[in-house]
């Protein structure tokens, strides 16, 4: 395990100059790989987000069951600015998942829309290099490995505050060192953004990462947004993000089995989902996939 | 998503959406049966369980255990398109629901033939994209596909597993953990090796010949 402790890695920070450089210094030593090789495989991740960013923007990903897709073009068509081009993203790699396209796992699949989101509406707008992307990932990596080791980061175990909640953990920690921020002012920023999702519970309608996934993968994005701000304006959150961590897992493990994935509560059961669930796949909406399907 | 063992289980996998469980990980599942049935199987019958049989057509759950047998990586888009692969590969599918008993709910079971080889193997995909197979034609296993393993069948008698390991290790290979279990005292046994480095050809040639050994399998890391 990587790293078990935000305390432990923001020591680690001090000797190494950044979150960045101890995650990767760590991750090298344990798994004998030489940095520059890990660097060149977190491009390789980065390359994947950016192209999944781009065919959501391009508005082509349209769901199996034809729940979602398109948004993420709707959005960017009527605004932009750092916020606005941010949850275009976040939809746009969402919508990209749940219509079977290639995304990287941060840390789900169904929670794939927001550290690409932040990062790279970050880079374009603050002229960051393909560098410090690749710094920001080893950090987003690095938090999500501590709430791995602390917690959970499956919405099965510990409801969708384990995913959607840690993805924007991850990216208020890594977008607040992009721009600037030391590992406290990061911890803080994390600490602000899932204390902001506590309790998040996990309700797919149909069972399906659609409905309410892609959409609460642009909300992250907007709570992460607002923690970065919040971590670089100077304000702490008087909790440290190991124990707000603590608090995520324990509140996880005390929601319900109906609120942790199983679809059999919260949205997953209002009556407009009972009737989607009930039309079908295919029937919310056109499905472009569906000439790929046949034999089934 | 029990162990994260790098940063690149959590930034990562690259992979086809939209879930790590019911879609990377099924892809993952399908590879495994292919590789422990040694070869790409002619037909395939498919029981989906629990959730796999619940959400995963939604998911593409078929989609991804079939072009996981046609040997397709969790990142590969031809995903989308594995009925066609299939038709193309030669291999028929059929795809049913069935309730397999007290299994972890993401599970499938696999009827794969090829030229009059036949195997049951039943596998299921614990989150995060791991996988494991749980029962290989009836015998009790644990196959997770994350290091290379030799699946030996041999009759239930002194010597065995000694005369296997022996020459494992006068070829350099070590084992990393081993399992045996047999249907009854003196009848059919199965013995899986888990190595760190994959048994080369002569190794296993050499396995596959001592007395009282029946099949000696290579069964590749995925």
């Amino acid at each position: 395990m990587a790293w078990s402790s935000f305390a432990d890695l923001t020591d680690a920070a001090k000797s190494t100059g950044s979150l960045a450089q101890a995650v990767i210094q760590r991750e090298s030593e344990e798994t004998g790989m030489p940095t520059a090789e890990l660097r060149m495989r977190m491009r390789e991740a980065l390359r994947v987000m950016r192209a999944a960013v781009k065919r959501g923007l391009d508005g082509d990903a349209h769901s199996l069951s034809g729940q979602v897709g398109g948004d993420a073009a709707r959005l960017a068509a009527r605004s932009s600015g750092i916020f606005a081009e941010a949850l275009a993203a976040a939809l746009a790699a969402a919508e990209v998942n749940a219509s079977m396209g290639r995304v990287v796992a941060a840390p789900t699949g169904g929670a794939s829309g927001v550290v690409p989101a932040v990062l790279l509406t970050f880079a374009e707008h603050y002229a960051k290099s393909e560098d410090d992307l690749v710094d920001a990932l080893f950090t987003a990596g690095g938090v999500g490995s501590i709430i791995a080791a602390r917690g959970t980061l499956s919405g099965a175990s510990g409801g969708c505050q384990a995913e959607i909640g840690s993805a924007t953990a991850m990216a208020a920690a890594a977008g607040t060192e992009m721009l600037g921020g030391d590992a406290t002012r990061c911890g803080h920023a994390a600490a602000l953004a899932l204390q902001g999702l506590l309790g998040l519970v996990c309700d797919p309608v149909g069972g399906l990462v659609e409905v309410p996934c892609v959409a609460r993968n642009a909300t992250g994005t907007a709570v992460a947004l607002a923690a970065i701000e919040m971590a670089l304006a100077g304000i702490s959150f008087p909790i440290p993000l190991d124990e707000v961590i603590d608090a995520q897992a324990s509140v996880g493990s005390a929601l319900p089995l109906n609120l942790r994935e199983t679809a059999r509560g919260g949205l997953a059961v209002t009556p407009s989902a009972c009737r989607i669930v009930a039309t079908g796949p295919g029937s919310a909406g056109s499905t472009a996939n569906d000439d790929s399907r046949g034999a089934r | 998503m029990a162990e994260q063992r790098s940063i690149f289980d959590v930034i990562g996998p690259v992979m086809i959406g939209p879930s790590s469980s019911h879609t990377a990980g099924a892809t993952r599942l399908g590879r495994l049966a292919r590789a422990v049935f040694g070869q790409l199987p002619e037909h395939a019958e498919i029981a989906l369980h629990g959730s796999f049989a619940s959400t995963g057509y939604g998911h593409g759950t078929d989609l991804a255990l079939i072009a996981g047998l046609l040997g397709c990586a969790p990142d590969d888009e031809r995903i989308l398109c594995a009925y066609e692969l299939a038709e193309a590969a030669g291999l028929t599918v059929s795809i049913t629901e069935a309730h397999l008993g007290e299994v972890h709910p993401n599970t499938a079971r696999f009827r794969l033939s090829a030229a009059g080889a036949e195997m049951d193997i039943c596998g299921s995909s614990l989150g995060g994209g791991a996988v494991c197979v749980t029962d290989v034609d009836h015998f009790a296993v644990q196959i997770t596909g994350n290091l290379p393993l030799l699946l030996v069948e041999h009759e239930d008698r002194p010597g065995q597993i000694a005369g296997a390991t022996r020459i494992l290790a006068e070829d350099g290979i070590n084992v990393a953990s081993m399992q045996v279990s047999r249907e009854q005292r003196g009848a059919r046994a199965l013995m899986l090796i888990e190595t760190d480095d994959e048994a080369g050809a002569e190794a296993v040639s050499r396995i596959g010949g001592i007395s009282g050994i029946i099949s000696v399998q290579v069964v590749s890391a995925i």
